[in-house]
C-alpha cells in the first residue's frame, strides 16, 4: 500500500465504484519514488481547493492497477507515475512521469468545472 | 513557538533530527516532496559505513527515520514554501499552517538537473527519464542512452543493463568524474557502450523518443543515433531558491556556511548536507553535517533563549 494521505484504490471494484460514483476523478498510479511523490504531494495540496474532484492514488504493482496500465491513453507511457483524469467515468487526460502542482492545476481547471 | 524546524528528510535532515530529538529539542521535521531524499532511488548503497553487504537507499533512509522517531522527532508532510524572519525566530509556511520556530536546519539537498534542450519536457515519460530505478523496466529490450559521467550515471547504466538491449553512456568530456570502482564496473559490462566526448544537441521523435543528434564538442561534427530512451544523470543543483533573500549563497546557489560549522549568514539558521556542499555530495557527509547542524542549533538555543 502506498504511504500517502490520499485515498487508495486497492481493489478493482473500488476503482469501478470510484468512477461510477464520482463525476470528476483524478487517479495517480505509481510507487513511492521520486517521480511519483511530487504528484501525490500536488494532489494532497490541491484536494481542499478542488472539492469538485475526487483524488485517489493506486499502487502501480497492485492487481487493481491493470485497469490504468491497460488504458489506451497510457499505452505509450514510459515513466512513473501514470496519472489519469476521468470525467463521467471516461478518461479525458492522462500524463506520465513527474508533474508539478501547476501542471496538475492547469488540467483540473481545464477539464473539470464547478470548483 | 518550536525550538527547531528541520527542512528535509534526506540523510542530513534525519541525522539532524536524531541529534536534536536526543537533545530534547522536540524538532519538527518537514518531509518535503521527496521523503528519504535522493538516496531512495539507489538500489545499492555500498559505501555507507556499517553496511558491509550494501543496503538499498530506501531501507537505509527508513532506518534513519525510525531512529529519529524513536527519540521523539515529529514529522509533518508537506513542503516549506516561504521563510521569513520575525522577532526571536522565523515563520515558515507549510500548507495552510504557519510554523514559528526559533531555529531552522536547512537540509533541502539538491535537485536533479534537466537536459538544456527545449524538447526535453515534451518527452518526459515518453523516452526521457530522470530515474533509472523508477522507469528502467519500461525499456525492456530497447536501446537507451545514459547522459552523464558521474557515479549516478555509472550506477544507472549498470542498473539499466538488467532491462535494456543496449546502454550507451554519453558524456560531454573525455574523462569521467565517477569513482574508478564504478567506472570499472561499467567498463566490464558487455551491454554498455561509450560515446565520449559527445553532447546531445537534439532529441528526435514523434510521440516517443526515437533518437538523438550527438555532437563532438571539439570538432562540432554531428551524427544521428537511434535510441528509445534517454536517462539523464548530469548532476544536481542545490535547493536554495527559498532562502536566497535570507541567507548568503554562492554563485552556484550553495548555502555559504562558516568554515568548521553549519552556521549561515542568518542567526539561528543552519545548513547541512548537499545544500551546502559543492564538493563531496555523499550521504555520509550529509549525515555528518546533519549532526553538526543539530549541535550548532542546540548551542544557539542555549545561548539565545532565556
Ligand atoms: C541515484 C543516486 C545514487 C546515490 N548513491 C550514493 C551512494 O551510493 N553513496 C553516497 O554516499 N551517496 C550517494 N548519493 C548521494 C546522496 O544521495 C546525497 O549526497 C545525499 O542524499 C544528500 O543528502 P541531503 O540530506 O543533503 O539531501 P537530499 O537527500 O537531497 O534530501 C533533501 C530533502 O529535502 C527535502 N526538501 C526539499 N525542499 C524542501 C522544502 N522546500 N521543504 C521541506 N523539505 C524540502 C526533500 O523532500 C528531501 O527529503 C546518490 C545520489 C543519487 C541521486
Amino acid at each position: 500500500m502506498l504511504n500517502t494521505t490520499l485515498k487508495h484504490l486497492e481493489a478493482e471494484q473500488e476503482l469501478k465504484d470510484a468512477l461510477d460514483t464520482h463525476k470528476n476523478v483524478m487517479i495517480c498510479c505509481g510507487r513511492m519514488g521520486p517521480m511519483c511523490l511530487p504528484v501525490y504531494a500536488a494532489m494532497r495540496d490541491l484536494r481542499d481547493e478542488y472539492s469538485n474532484v475526487s483524488f485517489f492514488d493506486q499502487d502501480f504493482d497492485g492487481p487493481a492497477a491493470s485497469y490504468i496500465k491497460n488504458l489506451p491513453e497510457c499505452a505509450e507511457f514510459r515513466g512513473l507515475p501514470f496519472t489519469v483524469y476521468f470525467r463521467g467515468g471516461k478518461a479525458v487526460v492522462a500524463t506520465t512521469s513527474i508533474q508539478t502542482s501547476e501542471q496538475v492545476r492547469e488540467i483540473l481547471d481545464r477539464e473539470f468545472d464547478g470548483k | 513557538m518550536d525550538n527547531v524546524v528541520i527542512m528535509g528528510t534526506g540523510p542530513a535532515g534525519l541525522t539532524a533530527a536524531i541529534y536534536a530529538a536526543r537533545a530534547d529539542l522536540r524538532p519538527l521535521v518537514v518531509e518535503g516532496n521527496a521523503p528519504g531524499g535522493q538516496l531512495i532511488v539507489s538500489c545499492e548503497v555500498e559505501n555507507y559505513p556499517g553496511f558491509p553487504d550494501a543496503v538499498s537507499g530506501m531501507e537505509l533512509m527508513g532506518l534513519f527515520r525510525k531512529q529519529a522517531e524513536r527519540f521523539g522527532a515529529r514529522f509533518v508532510s508537506g513542503v516549506v514554501t516561504s521563510v521569513k524572519a520575525l522577532a526571536g525566530g522565523y515563520v515558515l509556511t507549510c500548507g495552510d499552517e504557519p510554523i514559528e520556530t526559533r531555529a531552522i536546519v536547512v537540509a533541502t539537498g539538491a535537485m536533479a538537473r534537466r537536459l538544456p534542450i527545449a524538447s526535453e519536457a515534451k518527452y518526459y515519460g515518453k523516452g526521457i527519464s530522470g530515474c533509472a530505478t523508477c522507469d528502467g523496466a519500461f525499456y525492456r529490450n530497447l536501446d537507451v542512452i545514459v547522459v552523464g559521467g558521474g557515479n549516478t550515471a555509472m550506477e544507472d547504466a549498470i542498473f539499466l543493463t538488467r532491462f535494456a538491449k543496449s546502454v550507451t553512456i554519453v558524456h560531454r568530456r573525455d574523462y569521467l568524474r565517477a569513482a574508478p570502482v564504478e567506472v570499472e564496473k561499467a567498463r566490464g559490462n558487455p551491454k554498455i557502450k561509450w560515446m565520449i566526448p559527445r553532447v546531445i544537441d537534439e532529441i528526435i521523435g514523434e510521440d516517443l523518443v526515437t533518437g538523438v543528434t550527438l555532437r563532438k564538442p571539439d570538432t562540432n561534427d554531428t551524427e544521428h543515433m537511434d535510441c528509445d530512451g534517454i536517462f539523464v544523470a548530469i548532476g544536481h543543483d542545490p535547493k536554495t531558491e527559498l532562502f536566497r533573500d535570507l541567507i548568503d549563497c554562492d554563485s552556484l546557489g550553495f548555502v555559504r556556511i562558516e568554515p568548521g560549522s553549519t552556521r549561515t549568514s542568518a542567526a539561528g539558521v543552519f545548513a547541512c548536507g548537499d545544500v551546502a556542499d559543492p564538493h563531496y555530495k555523499q550521504a555520509v557527509i550529509a549525515a555528518g553535517t546533519g549532526c553538526m547542524a543539530a549541535l550548532d542549533a542546540q548551542k544557539y538555543l542555549e545561548m539565545n533563549v532565556k
